[in-house]
């Protein structure tokens, strides 16, 4: 298992490097650059702006110098807030994004598995169809047109709800969470129904009805593990896409989050800002793909058996 | 059994929404009590440094930080004693003697000293911390040439502390604006000992604006920096005139979603929006009592033409592109009646002055216009595109105006939508035939517009050149004696720009707010100037909250 997390982890680092490399020719050969605005500054100054920043060197140079403070883990200044590092805004936006998208997987796999495990039960039936439907609806929906839905139902006409905010008033992390969290219940709903299903089919729950077991049992504990499979293989992709795709929510509700500072990095042409964010996250999405194999060998006894136990 | 999980599930769920219901004392209500406005202020600031950061929000949030030597009065827009408490101007209007508040202090309680303004606008037309505001100061003698590496020795710029509490401040040339340039946030000082603590003057990248770090002078001090969710300022203590300010604090939200902003609003969340969505203008106009404030702004709005290529490099063919616009129709329908329709590149009542309108809509002479140009009934026409900036807003009259250039004059135009750096570079290297373009103003006074047009000006992007022109805002305007003589002379210059025509103007700005009823002191003005000094919060007043 050690050797096999090694060297996934080995296999990474080139990944890592090349998403790095293009990332840093790609956002220099778009045009426009970090300096320029509206009301154009003159040569002088932009000649200095260049200058404290190091893009007066030649490319490659600042390449190498980019890989070098990396190496120290030292992602750079922000072009657009000066004064601040995007490792400083990183570390501002990140935990809050961690924690809504966490939230939001908790609401995917709590309602996405419990619509999945339902409708399995019954194929075919009204008990299928209804909660395949709603979920159909969620893959469907955006969240640009669900945030504002609920924030319109729950937020200004019921007013149960705050509107906006991230841990400012009571409740305010729910709309978000559901927001966001509402594609990922769909998917896992229909991923849940159909390794549900598979499961349900194999001779050995037939041998769990065969022995009267209560039907509670035979899917609470014999059939869930192994139906919920494809579930967790999904969730890793999952969390990395919720982390990577939470600017939407983000806007939607004012949550200082990671995802706008990446968006507005690169509309402003931040480059230490685009890179940063686009290397942290690339880490994190190789991370989480690891740790959901992992999770899904150690629920799946077949494939345990390949790690050498 | 199974059933039963579920309905425990939706018990779970029931209970925690109704936990975590909003209910409770909205901010407008706590606000009111605690004299704290709650405050939209459109995005994120890039930072709090008065001599590195542009924009908007930034400007908002500094200006109650920092305080300048003379203020804008928000009623009249003139300028009145800020950390100067006089200044005496000479016979020629080239020498100005700013005599410092012996109160003046910084929020540590160091006093304010004139050679802290020599210090700080050495610093800001230092070529090494690239502030792209330093044009602010060109007027004062040398300023540009220290500013371009031309001299290195900074006492030959025109600014000197002749001594603890006198600046005086030796200008090129008569300069009627420079007192309003004071009140702009570049040329504002800084606290010398704290930037120095941090580093060397010229660095952008230091961490003195922190909360724990940041000495300012103005009527609030900052007390707490949350990234991306609020900034919170507290009245000042050490302010020189701390017994005029009535508010306690305020909380600068980033608010860059409008959709979302209202919202905050109508559930009490915020005393004044940064903007309203265009959608719900009407909704809030029809209102009794209506939060909806709507003013001239000093911004206009306009299309570019490219001269130097054609078809637009004839002025035949500008003209009847300009004349066959309806601009009133625009602004009733696109606009929604938001805006007001320009024929000219300055704001109406710019400190008093009214340009020029030397056109209207006239279809029938728009037709003429276009068959001397050699494309009578569009016949011919090879084809324009016109650029703008991604944004459903600027598609939208981009839309109406292709559809009347194609109704009146019958000629094609495509639109190409870029992404705003990229239409940036179209625009400063002219690859372009028509563009969109937006200008405000930083200070009310016409020069601020007619500069932009100077012959090879980086603002140009339009080819326009005239020598007249150049003399007429170089040379004779600062010369003129009266206000009523310059004015006359930007008015000469001004119809000289419009009969070239390389500019479409399409409607002057207006700035529109929500502002809750309690709010008071905050007089509507040309340049959306609000001084939190003046504000206050009423606590009895009726809300509008939660109104659907």
């Amino acid at each position: 298992m050690l050797r096999f997390i090694m060297l996934r982890l080995l296999q990474a680092i080139p990944v890592i490097l090349v998403v790095i490399t293009v990332t840093f020719f790609l956002v220099r050969i778009a045009p426009g650059g970090p300096f320029d605005s509206e009301k154009p500054v003159t040569r002088e100054v932009k000649a200095a702006l260049e200058a404290q920043y190091k893009l007066d060197l030649p490319l490659f140079q600042q390449y190498t110098s980019y890989l070098g403070d990396l190496a120290h883990g030292d992602l750079g200044p922000s072009f657009k807030y000066p004064g601040r590092s995007v490792n400083e805004l990183i570390a501002a936006g990140f935990p809050v994004t961690a924690e809504l998208g966490f939230y939001a997987l908790l609401v995917a796999v709590g309602i996405g598995g419990l619509a999945g495990v339902i409708a399995a039960l019954k194929p075919n039936t009204a008990q299928d169809y209804i909660p395949m439907s709603l979920a159909m609806i969620g893959i469907c929906m955006p969240s640009f047109l669900l945030g504002p839905l609920l924030v319109l139902v729950f937020g200004i006409h019921l007013d149960w709800l705050p509107v906006s905010g991230w841990g400012d008033i009571p409740g305010d992390k729910i709309l978000p969470a559901i927001t966001l969290g509402a594609g990922y219940a769909a998917y896992i709903a229909r991923l849940g129904r159909a390794g549900m299903l598979e499961v349900l089919s194999q001779d050995y729950i037939r041998t769990a009805r065969a022995k009267g077991l209560p039907e509670w049992q035979v899917v609470l504990k014999h059939s869930l593990r192994g139906g919920l499979i494809p579930v967790v293989a999904f969730l890793g992709p999952a969390f990395a896409g919720l982390l990577a795709g939470s600017f939407v929510v983000e806007t939607i509700f004012q949550i200082p989050g990671l995802g706008r500072f990446y968006v507005q990095a690169a509309f402003n042409r931040d480059y230490t800002m685009i890179l940063g964010t686009t290397v942290f996250l690339s880490v994190l999405i190789v991370l989480f793909n690891l740790l959901s194999d992992i999770l899904a060998a150690w629920m799946n006894p077949r494939l345990r058996a390949q790690f050498g136990h | 059994m199974l059933p039963k999980f579920p309905r425990f599930l939706l018990l779970v769920a029931a209970v925690t929404l109704l936990a975590a219901c909003s209910g409770g004392e909205s901010n407008v209500a706590s606000g009111n009590r605690l004299g704290i406005l709650h405050f939209g202020n459109g995005s994120e600031p890039q930072g709090l440094d008065p001599h590195v950061v542009t924009g908007v929000p930034e400007n908002k949030i500094i200006r109650a930080l920092f305080e300048g030597l003379a203020v804008k009065n928000p009623y009249t827009l003139e300028p009145e004693p800020g950390v100067a408490q006089s200044w005496d101007i000479s016979e020629d209007g080239r020498v100005i003697t700013f005599h410092i508040n012996p109160e003046a202090r910084w929020s540590n309680g160091d006093p304010m000293r004139a050679a802290d303004y020599v210090w700080s606008w050495q610093r800001l037309l230092s070529p090494a911390l690239g502030g792209e505001y330093a044009y602010m100061l060109y007027p004062v003698a040398n300023a540009q040439a220290f500013h371009k590496g031309e001299i290195t020795d900074f006492n030959e710029v025109g600014v000197k502390a002749l001594d603890d509490l006198t600046l005086q401040v030796t200008l090129e040339e008569r300069t009627p604006y420079f007192l309003q340039l004071m009140d702009h946030y570049s040329t504002f000082a800084v606290h010398p000992p704290t930037i120095e603590k941090f580093g060397k003057a010229t660095d952008r990248y230091t961490p003195w604006t922190r909360v724990e770090n940041i000495v300012s002078n103005g009527a609030f001090r900052l007390k707490k920096w949350e990234l991306n969710r609020r900034i919170e300022l507290e009245k000042s203590d050490t302010y020189w005139d701390r017994d005029k300010v009535r508010l306690n604090g305020v909380v600068y939200y980033p608010t860059e979603n409008v959709v979302s902003e209202e919202r905050m609003f109508r559930v009490g969340q915020l005393h004044y929006t940064n903007s309203v969505p265009l959608g719900k203008i009407p909704v809030y106009k029809e209102m009794p009592d209506s939060p909806y404030m709507q003013e001239p702004y000093l911004g206009t709005y306009y299309y570019l033409l490219n001269t130097l290529v054609p078809p637009t490099d004839n002025l035949n063919v500008r003209k009847a592109l300009s004349m066959a616009v309806d601009r009133d129709k625009l602004n009733a329908t696109v606009l929604k009646g938001t805006n007001i329709s320009a024929y000219s590149i300055t704001p109406p009542d710019t400190l008093g002055y009214y340009p020029p309108k030397l056109f209207s809509y006239d279809p029938d002479r728009a037709r003429e216009l276009l068959a001397e140009a050699g494309y009578p009934n569009g016949e011919g026409w090879p084809g324009l595109e016109l650029t703008y900036n991604t944004s459903e807003d600027h598609r939208k009259i981009a839309v109406a105006l292709q559809q009347m250039w194609k109704d009146v004059l019958n000629i094609d135009v495509a639109l190409t939508n870029q992404e705003w750096k990229v239409y940036l570079d179209s625009v400063t290297n002219m690859h372009f035939q028509i563009a969109r373009r937006g200008w405000i103003g930083d200070y009310v006074d016409p020069n601020n517009f007619l500069d932009l047009f100077l012959t090879g000006g980086g603002n140009n992007n339009t080819g326009f050149a005239d020598p007249r022109y150049d003399e007429m805002i170089l040379k004779k305007a600062p010369q003129a004696a009266t206000r009523e003589e310059r004015f006359a002379i930007f008015y000469e210059a001004e119809t000289l720009l419009m009969e070239q025509m390389p500019i479409i103007p399409v409607y002057t700005y207006t700035s529109k707010h929500l502002i809750h009823p309690s709010v008071q002191g905050l007089p509507p003005n040309l340049m959306d100037s609000l001084n939190l000094k003046y504000v206050w919060l009423e606590d009895n007043v009726q809300t509008t909250e939660a109104d659907d």
